[in-house]
């Protein structure tokens, strides 16, 4: 049975909240930790890009009203500094997983270097929290990084703890293709296992088949527990052309499982898709599925890869 | 220690190699067979941006190291793929032969925008006898980590009482002086055991005491004699050691009996700069090993291998 999700729309726009440097544009990458009068949604933003039009990352956070999604409040800071001279996240920290537990916060990011022969290269961090607001890095170099299958971009971590056991869902690079003489990166959805959520042991194995193509770009596994049952929304789209091809750009996919390990996909089933005008009209992207007031909501992305800000969308009906 | 010096016995515009090539034959390492000795090292060429790209060549020499018998001709490991960690470089190889299989540990080098580099390990195997390495997946099997942050090479592999042990360098710090000049860094010896030899366990610690300000220590190489481990390697500081002799790399000494408390002991390495000639301004790269009852040592003079390599032989141990 399809699932329905009714959209409520764009609910932050940080392009209205622009009061420093670091954040002028972009909320990518929802994540959200409830409270018991709010709603935390940590997000990735941008400054202005520099002289060569190059952009660096930040992660932030909004905090919601519960009912109605209204901004309560803008973190003045960033939630993190960017890391040293040659680290792997010295120019972004982006996408950010935040996971509360054992009374601390702890995030997961992709850190962002620059390369000479590709754009860039990705590594999975690991930052941790009092407070929620402030986190200092667990150490220099990342929690994940490269290995025999998968040699580079390990991004966009999903943090999540099942049965006293922590489970990192996120995606690692396949392949550098050439389109029109530029590198344009083709990546998996991957996930690794860990007891004390530092020490992590990779499955390393491909959790969800192409629906495209062999060069498909699979992003942001997200998972969730309902009904007996893990969920995994995710996006994807074809390697090339798809910054300013709808129809080559970001869709939700959905796969489900019993085990975490293996995942049947079902698109057919998701329930979402590009609205025919309006903010996210053009892709939808980067999902984040939880469980509020009695309900499932996702949060999502739409036009530009949230260059804009992101939404939500409410699920009709049962997540079975 | 003691160690005789043979004097240098390869320099690669002597002979013609694969591919293009500016000189340098750097970090020999061997693989020993019955009649002769394959000696591995990375030699550089230019790309079109006119950086340097290293690449592995080999020589195969008589067992006393007076003769060249043969140099490869050909591409004996590729570099890497489009954004991989060895894209821009393999320098050092590592050769492990065991248990009848051969394979080799490689040094990996991308180019970054910050600072100029960052490495990996990785893992090949060859088929032929180590004609040509196959890589066993497109990314390293050892690099960074939270303590370790970037920087990750320079492997040397040893199987000890069913133990692997990789000995490598990792990166500390990049310090960046003055605006327009490229950001320098400082490098500690590491240590990882294995059970396989592909999946690895870091200490996460350096294993070798500092003796001078600013150390950077590079190419730990370890043998064991009767019941101790020796290790030797390079060192130097972080600033000013490309043309000050004073500052530039040396060989360093250390022991062990348990490979795990390392005694550092550089007075008694046996072996030092010469007056005059190919190594009286650098020694670096040192690849220890033994062949027919003897311990050698292979290393690189001035100019961190332009000129190619030399020999020592060990005369006493302690």
């Amino acid at each position: 049975m399809m699932l329905k999700w009714k959209k409520l729309g764009k609910i932050f726009n940080p392009i209205e909240y622009k009061n420093n440097a670091w954040l002028d544009s972009f909320a990518q990458g929802p994540s959200v930790i409830e409270y018991d009068s709010f709603i935390r949604v940590y997000f990735s933003c941008r400054p202005m890009p520099d002289e060569n039009g190059q952009y660096v990352s930040y992660s932030s956070y909004v905090d919601l009203n519960k009912n109605d999604f209204s901004v309560i409040e803008v973190s003045k800071e960033p939630i993190l500094q960017l890391g040293k001279l040659g680290t792997f996240d010295e120019f972004g920290i982006y996408p950010t997983s935040v996971i509360k537990t054992n009374e601390k916060y702890l995030a997961y990011y992709g850190g962002w270097t620059r390369c000479e022969s590709v754009p860039f290269n990705v590594a999975i961090g690991c930052a941790v929290s009092e407070d929620g607001k402030v986190f200092k890095r667990i150490g220099e170099g990342p929690v994940l990084s490269y290995s025999q299958d998968e040699p580079f971009i390990l991004s966009g971590p999903k943090i999540r703890r099942f049965n006293d056991t922590y489970y990192l869902f996120y995606i690692a690079g396949r392949n550098w293709i050439e389109v029109n003489n530029k590198p344009e990166p083709i990546y998996k959805i991957r996930m690794a296992i860990s007891k004390d959520g530092f020490n992590w042991t990779k499955q390393n194995k491909d959790l969800i088949e192409d629906l495209l193509n062999e060069n498909e770009a699979q992003a942001s596994p997200d998972v969730i527990f309902a009904n007996g049952k893990y969920h995994m929304f995710f996006c994807f789209r074809e390697a090339s052309d798809f910054r300013y091809n709808k129809d080559r750009s970001y869709k939700i996919g959905y796969a489900y499982s019993d085990d975490l390990i293996q995942w049947t996909r079902d698109d057919k089933k998701v329930g979402i898709t590009t609205s025919s005008e309006g903010w996210d009209s053009d892709m939808i992207a980067y999902p984040h599925v939880v469980y509020l007031n009695n309900k499932f909501y996702m949060f999502y992305l739409g036009n530009e890869v949230g260059k804009y800000g992101f939404g939500i969308a409410e699920l009709e009906g049962e997540l079975l | 220690m003691k160690w005789e010096k043979l004097g240098k016995i390869f320099d690669p515009l002597d002979y013609e190699l694969y591919d293009d090539y500016i000189g340098y034959a750097q970090s020999p390492q061997v693989l020993i067979n019955d009649n002769f000795i394959r000696i591995y090292f990375s030699t550089r060429k230019k790309s079109d941006n006119g950086k340097y790209i290293s690449h592995i060549q080999y020589v195969d020499m008589n067992k006393d190291f007076t003769k060249v018998l043969d140099v490869s001709k050909h591409e004996v490991v590729p570099t890497g793929k489009l954004g991989c960690y060895d894209e821009h470089g393999i320098f050092p190889i590592n050769i492990l032969d065991y248990n009848g299989e051969i394979f080799a540990y490689l040094s990996g080098w991308s180019r970054r925008i910050s600072v100029s580099v960052e490495t990996g390990i990785g893992i090949a195997k060859s088929y032929n006898n180590g004609r040509t390495f196959s890589k066993l997946g497109d990314g390293p099997i050892l690099t960074s980590s939270l303590h370790e942050p970037y920087l990750v090479v320079d492997g040397f592999v040893k199987n000890y009482d069913n133990i692997f042990h990789m000995w490598y360098i990792y990166g500390t710090e990049w310090t960046q002086i003055n605006d327009n000049e490229e950001a320098e860094r400082t490098y500690k010896i590491g240590h990882a055991t294995s059970l396989d030899g592909v999946i690895w366990n870091k200490e996460s610690k350096q294993i070798i005491s500092d003796s001078i300000e600013y150390e950077c220590q590079a190419l730990p190489t370890v043998i064991k004699i009767r019941n101790r481990y020796h290790m030797y390697f390079a060192y130097r500081s972080t600033f000013d050691f490309r043309n000050n002799s004073n500052n530039s790399y040396k060989i360093g000494y250390a022991y062990s009996d348990d490979l795990i408390k390392w005694t550092r002991d550089d007075n008694n390495a046996g072996i030092e700069l010469s007056d005059t000639g190919w190594d009286c301004e650098m020694m670096s790269y040192p690849h220890v090993f033994e062949c027919d009852n003897e311990v050698y040592m292979l290393y690189n003079g001035n100019s961190f291998g332009k000129d190619g390599f030399g020999i020592a032989r060990l005369t006493k141990s302690e």
